[in-house]
This record gives C-alpha cells, sequence and structure tokens, in this order.
C-alpha cells in the first residue's frame, strides 16, 4: 500500500467496528469516516461508546471486528507508521507526579520525528508561566491543557481529543476552542470526542451523535438540528386570539402559554410574524425566537438528556 | 536512540525527586551496614560453630558484609524503587500515554533498566565509599570479577523490579511487596546474621531467594575465592526468566 493512494481518501475509515467488554457492548456495528481537515466530532454520554471507538483508532484497543484505517494504515498492526503522524490525548492519562512541564514537552518532542517548537505551544496554551513546575503541582485545567499540547507537540496530521475541555473555565474553554480551529486551518483533521452540545455545535464541522454502542445520527449540527428539531419558536406577550396567524406560510401552530403567545413554524418565521403585527398595529417589545438547539435535537434523538 | 536517553535521563531525576525512596533504598542498607560493622568489627573470629564452620567464611566480618551490601543495593533499587514505580505508571495511564505516542516497550523499558544500573551502582559506590572512609579494611581481591558479578546482580534484580511492577495490581500492593521481599533478603542472604550460624530451614530459604546469589557471585571474586560461574549462571537465569515473564505480562495488558 503506498501513502499517495489514500490522499484524496478518508483520513480515517471505521467499517463495521464491534467492540464489547464481557457481557456489555460497547460499540455496536459502528461505521463512518472522517474526511482530511475537518472537526469531527463524537456526541454522546458516558458510556456512549464514544472513547472506546477512539481507543480502537488510536491504536489501544484491539476490535472485536470490523476494521479501522488511520491515514491508511491500521494502527495496531502498524504503530510504527504512524508515528508522529497522529496525536492523541486521552482521558484517563495523568504523567508522573514530579514531572516538569517542560519535561514533558521534551520526551515527547523526542519521540516524535519532526517535531515543533514546543515554547510555541507551551505559549499558545497559557503554560509558559508554568514550564518549570510539576504535573502533580499543576491546576486541573493547566493539566488538561498539557494533555492537549503533548498531543500537538509531534504536529501530528490527525489528532484525538477525548473530553478535551472538561475541567476546564468557561474563558479557557473558548480559548481551546480558537486553538482548536487554528489547528484545523494548519490542515490538521480533528476528531473531537465531547458530551459539551455547545462545543460540538461551535467546533465540528460534522457530528456522529452516539448512544448506547451506535452512531444514531451523523451530520452537520445545522442539518441535525433542521432535520430533527424542526420547529422555530417564535414568543411574545399579548391578549387576545392570535390563531389568524396560521395564515402565514411560515407558521404551522399558534399556541399560548400563560401570558406569552407561541407561534411555531419553520423558516424566517420571526420575520413574518413582526410583520404581520404591525400591519394590526402591534409591536411587541418582547418578540422574540427561539431556535431549536443541538440539545433538543440530541433529545429526540436519544429520547434522554445528556448526562 | 535519542528519545532513550531523553527517558532515562528524565527517569532518572524522577527518582532523585522522590526523597523517601532515596533515603530507604540508600540509606537504610548503609546504617545496617555500619551497625554491623560497630558489633562485629573488622577481625576475624576464631570461634567456629557447632557444625566446625568458621563465621563471616573466616574473613574479617566487615570484608565479608562490603560486597554483600553492594549486592543489596541492587536489591534495593529493583525491589523498593522499580515495582511501585512503573505499577504507579500502569495505574495512571502513563504507559498508555506512551503507547498512545507509538514509543516502543523496548525504549521504556531500556530506559527502565538503564536506570537500574545507574542507581544500583551509585547505592554500591556509597557502600563502598562509606565502608572504606570509615573502616580500615583490606581491597577486593579481584575487583574486576566482583564488578562482573556486580552487574549479572543488577541484571537478575532490573528483572525482578519489572516483573513485579507488571503482576502487582497497584502501587501499594508493589510497595509493599517489595518491601517485604527486600527486609527478608535482606535478614537471610548474607547481609544479616553470618549464613554459617542460621540454621539448615533458614539457609534453605536463603538459597531460593535470589539475593543469596547476588551476594555470593559479588563475594566470591572479592574475597579471593574466585569467580563463582554457578552463581553467575544462577543470576542470568533470574534474569531470563522474570525478563520473559514481565514482557509477556505488559503485552497481555
Amino acid at each position: 500500500m503506498t501513502l499517495d493512494a489514500d490522499v484524496d481518501g478518508p483520513v480515517i475509515a471505521v467499517e463495521h467496528l464491534h467492540k464489547a467488554y464481557g457481557p456489555t457492548v460497547a460499540v455496536d456495528d459502528v461505521s463512518f469516516e472522517v474526511r482530511k481537515g475537518e472537526i469531527f466530532g463524537l456526541l454522546g454520554s458516558n458510556g456512549a461508546g464514544k472513547t472506546t471507538t477512539v481507543e480502537c483508532l488510536e491504536g489501544l484497543r484491539r476490535p472485536d471486528g470490523g476494521r479501522v484505517s488511520v491515514l491508511g494504515i491500521d494502527p495496531l498492526a502498524h504503530p510504527e507508521r504512524l508515528r508522529g503522524r497522529v496525536g492523541c490525548q486521552l482521558q484517563e492519562s495523568h504523567l508522573p507526579e514530579r514531572m516538569r512541564v517542560w519535561e514533558a514537552l521534551d520526551l515527547f518532542a523526542a519521540a516524535a520525528p519532526h517535531p515543533i517548537d514546543y515554547n510555541v505551544l507551551l505559549d499558545d496554551w497559557g503554560l509558559t508561566a508554568k514550564r518549570k513546575a510539576a504535573f502533580g503541582n499543576l491546576s486541573g485545567g493547566q493539566r488538561q491543557r498539557l494533555l492537549v499540547a503533548l498531543a500537538l507537540v509531534s504536529e501530528p496530521e490527525v489528532v484525538f481529543l477525548d473530553e478535551m475541555t472538561t475541567g476546564l473555565d468557561p474563558a479557557a474553554r473558548r480559548t481551546s476552542w480558537e486553538l482548536i480551529e487554528r489547528i484545523r486551518d494548519r490542515g490538521t483533521t480533528v476528531v473531537l470526542v465531547t458530551h459539551f452540545m455547545d462545543e460540538a455545535d461551535r467546533l465540528c464541522d460534522r457530528v456522529a451523535v452516539m448512544d448506547d454502542g451506535v452512531i444514531v445520527a451523523l451530520d452537520t449540527p445545522a442539518r441535525l438540528i433542521a432535520a430533527s428539531a424542526g420547529a422555530v419558536r417564535v414568543t411574545f406577550t399579548a391578549e387576545g386570539d392570535f390563531e389568524w396567524l396560521t395564515a402565514l406560510d411560515v407558521v404551522h401552530r399558534v399556541g399560548r402559554h400563560g401570558a406569552w403567545v407561541e407561534a411555531f413554524g419553520e423558516g424566517p418565521v420571526i420575520n413574518h410574524v413582526a410583520a404581520a403585527l404591525l400591519e394590526r398595529g402591534l409591536a411587541p417589545l418582547d418578540l422574540q425566537t427561539e431556535r431549536p438547539t443541538l440539545e433538543e435535537t440530541f433529545l429526540k434523538l436519544t429520547g434522554h438528556q445528556l448526562d | 536512540m535519542k528519545l532513550w536517553r531523553t527517558m532515562t535521563w528524565g527517569e532518572l531525576k524522577l527518582f532523585l525527586r522522590e526523597p523517601l525512596t532515596v533515603v530507604f533504598a540508600f540509606g537504610f542498607p548503609l546504617v545496617m551496614l555500619l551497625v554491623l560493622a560497630e558489633v562485629f568489627g573488622t577481625t576475624p573470629t576464631d570461634e567456629p560453630t557447632a557444625e566446625g564452620l568458621m563465621p563471616w567464611r573466616g574473613v574479617p566480618p566487615l570484608s565479608y558484609y562490603v560486597p554483600g551490601y553492594i549486592a543489596l543495593a541492587a536489591a534495593a533499587v529493583g525491589l523498593i524503587m522499580i515495582p511501585a514505580h512503573l505499577s504507579s505508571y500502569r495505574e495512571r495511564g502513563v504507559l498508555r500515554r506512551f503507547r498512545a505516542a507509538s514509543i516502543p516497550a523496548s525504549t521504556i523499558f531500556g530506559s527502565q533498566i538503564a536506570v537500574q544500573f545507574v542507581l544500583s551502582a551509585l547505592g554500591g559506590l556509597l557502600v563502598l565509599v562509606a565502608s572504606y572512609t570509615i573502616y580500615d579494611i583490606a581491597a577486593p581481591s579481584d575487583a574486576f570479577g566482583a564488578t562482573i558479578a556486580f552487574l549479572f546482580c543488577i541484571a537478575a534484580f532490573a528483572a525482578i523490579g519489572v516483573l513485579l511492577g507488571a503482576v502487582m495490581p497497584s502501587p501499594r500492593a508493589a510497595q509493599g511487596a517489595g518491601v517485604l521481599l527486600f527486609i527478608v533478603m535482606l535478614m537471610l542472604c548474607g547481609t544479616g546474621p553470618p549464613r554459617e550460624v542460621m540454621t539448615s530451614t533458614m539457609n534453605s530459604i536463603a538459597d531460593a531467594l535470589p539475593l543469596s546469589h547476588g551476594v555470593q557471585a559479588i563475594q566470591d571474586p572479592w574475597l579471593g575465592f574466585g569467580w563463582n560461574f554457578t552463581q553467575l549462571g544462577i543470576l542470568t537465569g533470574i534474569a531470563v526468566v522474570c525478563g520473559v515473564l514481565a514482557t509477556l505480562a505488559f503485552r497481555r495488558q
């Protein structure tokens, strides 16, 4: 197999992946492809099989059935061929307590064929002041950022980030998102495992929603929302009957919730409702639209809340 | 090679940053040796045992103990330091993280073994310097032979250390098992009471423990009894068997 043959193919291919731990099936007939340069999300609750799937791709677990390939290479059979080309941030992983930040980066840089200058990573991930601190003395967020930086020190073509922002404060999460987008903009393919809806929505080009070991949906966040959640809801407070709004093409149904009038529909509902109200001399100040979120989509797809 | 060097140097620093382990592994044997030197002194005894054996092989007690305590330095590193260290790497996911970075297992074990050689050599040197500085004792009669035997002894305990690190379920268990084995060996293998005064049961147990072979392998050339190829062979066997078992145990995980 030559590497050139894979240039236009998928960066990652998973076909009918199956993995069980004793009687518990963790991943059941999962197939998907990840394209070059995209941020691909695996979204699901704890125990949905996301981490097991990614660990099979990282060469850390042997699938019971099916095939996986990363950059056209079987990660279990030929880990040495992926050395430096794949970066991993594992969920349950620590470094030795007394290892210093710079020592960790130095070690992982030594393991890579073409490492980047880790001082840039220290700077990017806000760890410059901590370069001589021991891993055991770092805060949860600092540890997490170091583990992500370690995944990037080999300047990988593919990077796996498993629950990258868990334990980060909101500001650090936003910074991380920007950094991940910058990594992608440099051409790196990113596989992001997350149970945060906002993260998947904000970052991912495509999302595979996993539940109970299977993929229940796979598409762009926008299309996932449009396909399953459907209705846009426009609300305002007013007295009286507004059933007449259903005459508008974009409004399917009108309801009332206490003082609130609710108009459900599709497309630019708020624009049409506002115009129709204005025509009748009504201009409610609290007119607002609520778009369905990925959270609602997830709820509909899986029948339960994310935990 | 560069990776191996970086990792070995980093691991050495990590060990030296564990003051408690270092003090216990290096300090405790040294204190024991100095106590034994004060109690039994540097002149050979002329009172044979009931079986007609001369305690301490008929040599000055301290000359008997110094090569033994050099062997003990290797045991301290292999039993006390390495197992807890490696099993905590396993438990905390450090090994998995290394594997995810495609760091070959041979590099990880290679650097652990290099670290054991360096630390054991430091421990042995400490015993040597302390005893020759404080006491007036004869130089080893075959320093080269003793050094070679010490290297075999380190290899055997390196393999034992890696094996314990592979099979012990947790760092606590590894630490406990390591210290227990260390104390038992210290008492029975010619680094506590002289072998000649021990009962035959104690001697049989001692013969089953790796340290007694390390002690004798170093003691024989040191005291002028010549190279002991049987003991060197036993040490090699321990190194090979434990090394293979450790590799299998790590591969299974």
